[in-house]
């Protein structure tokens, strides 16, 4: 389908159509923004960088219900997954982050629980005309207008909405949309196009990430590890806030007779992570954590599914209570190469 | 209970038998379990060298090496020590109760490659767990085999878990089995020393030789040393790791070695494969 344009007074009218899905958008103020459901009848304001915590929490949530059991009983109930959900406003960073996961939650068997959510969720995404300050996708393979993950791209050009279908699901949504939508003429396809150019001239941060995948674990006892967690206190805002980090710890909770296993977003930042039951742990320090954490996303899951587990996306970088730049890091590998 | 699709809801296994390897505080209980499921017991298929994850619901879930080879029957033992939350109140359970297991996982010996070779084991404490499945299927299928060397040792005889069948081994001159603990005891009368001592005692052949090792990290370290002296060539040596793990399905991401997930790639590795990775003996 063609590039299709949404005048913005229409936009209430838009979002009024998707009926039947659960609608998540931005919300919130300033850095404070996160995604979660819309009230009916709201139209999300669309202005605005990114939000603090990823929209990932759509397709794994923060503590999801594996199964529920009674003590004592041996049936169990696995919830039913069964509400569509549209994301609006999804930055395309966020987008191709859960294009890098679906890699790993399909890696030799699928998880269930990730791809039911991953059929129901439609994902609208908004392309970045002012890239935040630590922004730097571009380095890493996507881009101010990726459409890696997406299913539908919307771009703001002022007075209108520019909407370009990606998958399935984003056509549809443009056809449900129907007679709200014109057709965009070549102008205002060139005007996005050089949008998007000078917003990936806007973005300031950059890395050449050239040989670190292959030379990172050659750099295993290099001091540049010593140095770059030194100050880290181990809080793990940077992997909770990473749209790409997925790992996951698994707890039973019980109350009464009623129980549930879950799991639940966990931290490779964290002691407890890789603790063993006899008290040893094969990354003791935040040095080893650190370190694991670079590798794994510049050079582990490369090894395993060809793309670097990083977006660019900058919270980690935004966030860090005491300043630990993954940019920096990377450079100093790059120089350790 | 319906279970393929969902890989993280396990199946029921009623405990046939259980028994104490070894006492005190951190005592090693065995459970001799069997599916309560008969579709599920027909299609599970297992390899020496492969875990599964056991539990108690409303308590969790433990990831243990499954101690038995298929030869044995149509049964799963596990060999635990009570270590944590989760062994603890499995050590609870007696003959009757029910666990939960899900599974199998992981890689196993390839011991269809090996045959016509002959087997070393080293094993040291409840390492030995890993390594009684690979002992049992080349016993039950010794014609394909050049011969097994068995070499397990613990701190003290209470430490030695499956005692009385490797004493029986001791006694059966097609074998070669070498019990030893640490300290010297009375009524003992095999040998006393550290594993990677014995092992240079016993002076095995690298010829024609697979070596499989399994322990305490400061044990493999010396037996690996050893091994070389001895002339065995990294190829010819096989570990299994264990880390940390929670999914068992290479998702939770704790269990990683380097670049490899112990619970997909491995827990078995070839030392050749092991020793380029850094973090495999942190």
């Amino acid at each position: 389908m063609s590039a299709m344009l949404l005048n913005k007074e229409k936009w209430p009218e838009f979002v009024g159509k998707l009926t039947g899905k659960k609608i998540w958008a931005p919300q919130g103020e300033g850095q404070e923004m996160r995604f979660a459901p819309l009230d009916e009848g709201d139209a999300p304001a669309l202005e605005y960088g990114n939000t603090r915590v990823p929209p990932k929490q759509a397709l794994f949530p923060q503590t999801e219900t594996l199964f529920r059991f009674q003590l004592g009983r041996e049936d169990v109930e696995v919830p039913e997954l069964e509400e569509e959900v549209v994301l609006l406003g999804v930055r395309p960073c966020d987008a191709r982050s859960m294009a890098i996961v679906d890699n790993l939650f399909s890696w030799e068997e699928d998880d269930p629980y990730y791809f039911k959510r991953r059929e129901l969720v439609t994902l609208v995404g908004l392309a970045c005309s002012e890239p935040g300050l630590n922004c730097f996708c571009t380095s890493v393979g996507g881009g101010p207008a990726s459409t890696e993950g997406l299913d539908l791209l919307m771009t703001d050009l002022g007075e209108h909405y520019l909407l370009e279908a990606v998958t399935e699901k984003g056509e549809s949504l443009l056809k449900e949309a129907g007679d709200l939508l014109e057709e965009a003429d070549d102008d205002k396809v060139k005007e996005k196009e050089q949008l998007i150019e000078e917003s990936k001239g806007a973005i300031k941060r950059s890395l050449d990430t050239e040989g670190i995948p292959e030379g990172l674990p050659g750099l295993w006892e290099d001091p540049l590890w010593q140095r770059v967690s030194a100050s880290c206190l181990g809080c793990g805002t940077c992997t909770y806030l990473c749209p790409t980090c997925h790992c996951f710890d698994i707890q039973d909770e019980v109350e009464g007779f009623a129980a549930r296993r879950c799991r639940m977003w966990d931290s490779c930042m964290f002691g407890e992570y890789t603790l063993h039951t006899s008290g040893h742990n094969p990354r003791p320090t935040r040095r080893e954590r650190t370190r694991n954490r670079i590798n794994h996303k510049y050079s582990y899951f490369v090894d395993k599914f060809d793309v670097i587990a990083c977006v660019g996306c900058g919270r980690c970088v935004n966030l860090c209570p005491v300043n630990i730049d993954i940019v920096e890091i990377l450079k100093q590998v790059k120089e350790a190469l | 209970m319906k279970t393929n699709e969902n890989p993280y809801i396990p199946y029921y296994a009623t405990l046939e038998d259980t028994w104490f390897e070894t006492g005190g505080e951190r005592a090693i209980k065995t459970f001799k379990v069997v599916f309560d499921d008969e579709e599920v017991r027909k299609n599970w298929s297992h390899s020496p060298g492969q875990c599964a994850m056991i539990g108690v619901l409303g308590v969790g879930e433990s990831m243990i090496s499954i101690s038995c080879s298929p030869t044995e029957g149509e049964f799963l033992r596990f060999s635990v020590m009570k270590m944590g939350k989760v062994t603890q109140a499995l050590h609870q359970l007696e003959a009757g109760d029910k666990m939960t297991v899900r599974g199998p996982y992981g890689n196993s010996f390839p011991l269809d490659e090996w045959e016509g070779k002959h087997i070393l084991t080293i094993g040291g404490g409840i390492g030995q767990a890993p390594m009684r499945p690979v002992v049992e299927y080349v016993k039950a299928n010794y014609e394909k085999y050049g011969g097994l060397t068995m070499i397990y040792g613990a701190r003290t005889s209470g430490d030695l878990c499956f005692k009385n069948e490797f004493e029986e081994m001791t006694r059966d001159d097609d074998l070669s089995c070498h019990l030893t603990i640490d300290i010297e005891e009375e009524q003992w009368d095999h040998n006393v020393g550290f594993v990677p001592q014995v092992l240079l005692d016993v002076n095995p052949s690298p010829e024609n030789t697979i070596a499989v090792t399994c322990g305490p990290p400061i044990m493999i370290r010396f037996v690996l040393e050893n091994l070389k002296k001895l002339g065995f060539e990294d190829d010819q040596i096989y570990t299994t790791l264990e880390n940390r793990m929670k999914c068992g399905i290479g998702k939770c991401g704790r269990c990683n070695a380097g670049n490899m997930y112990v619970c997909k790639d491995g827990p078995v590795f070839n030392y050749a494969t092991l020793k380029e990775i850094p973090e495999a003996f942190a």
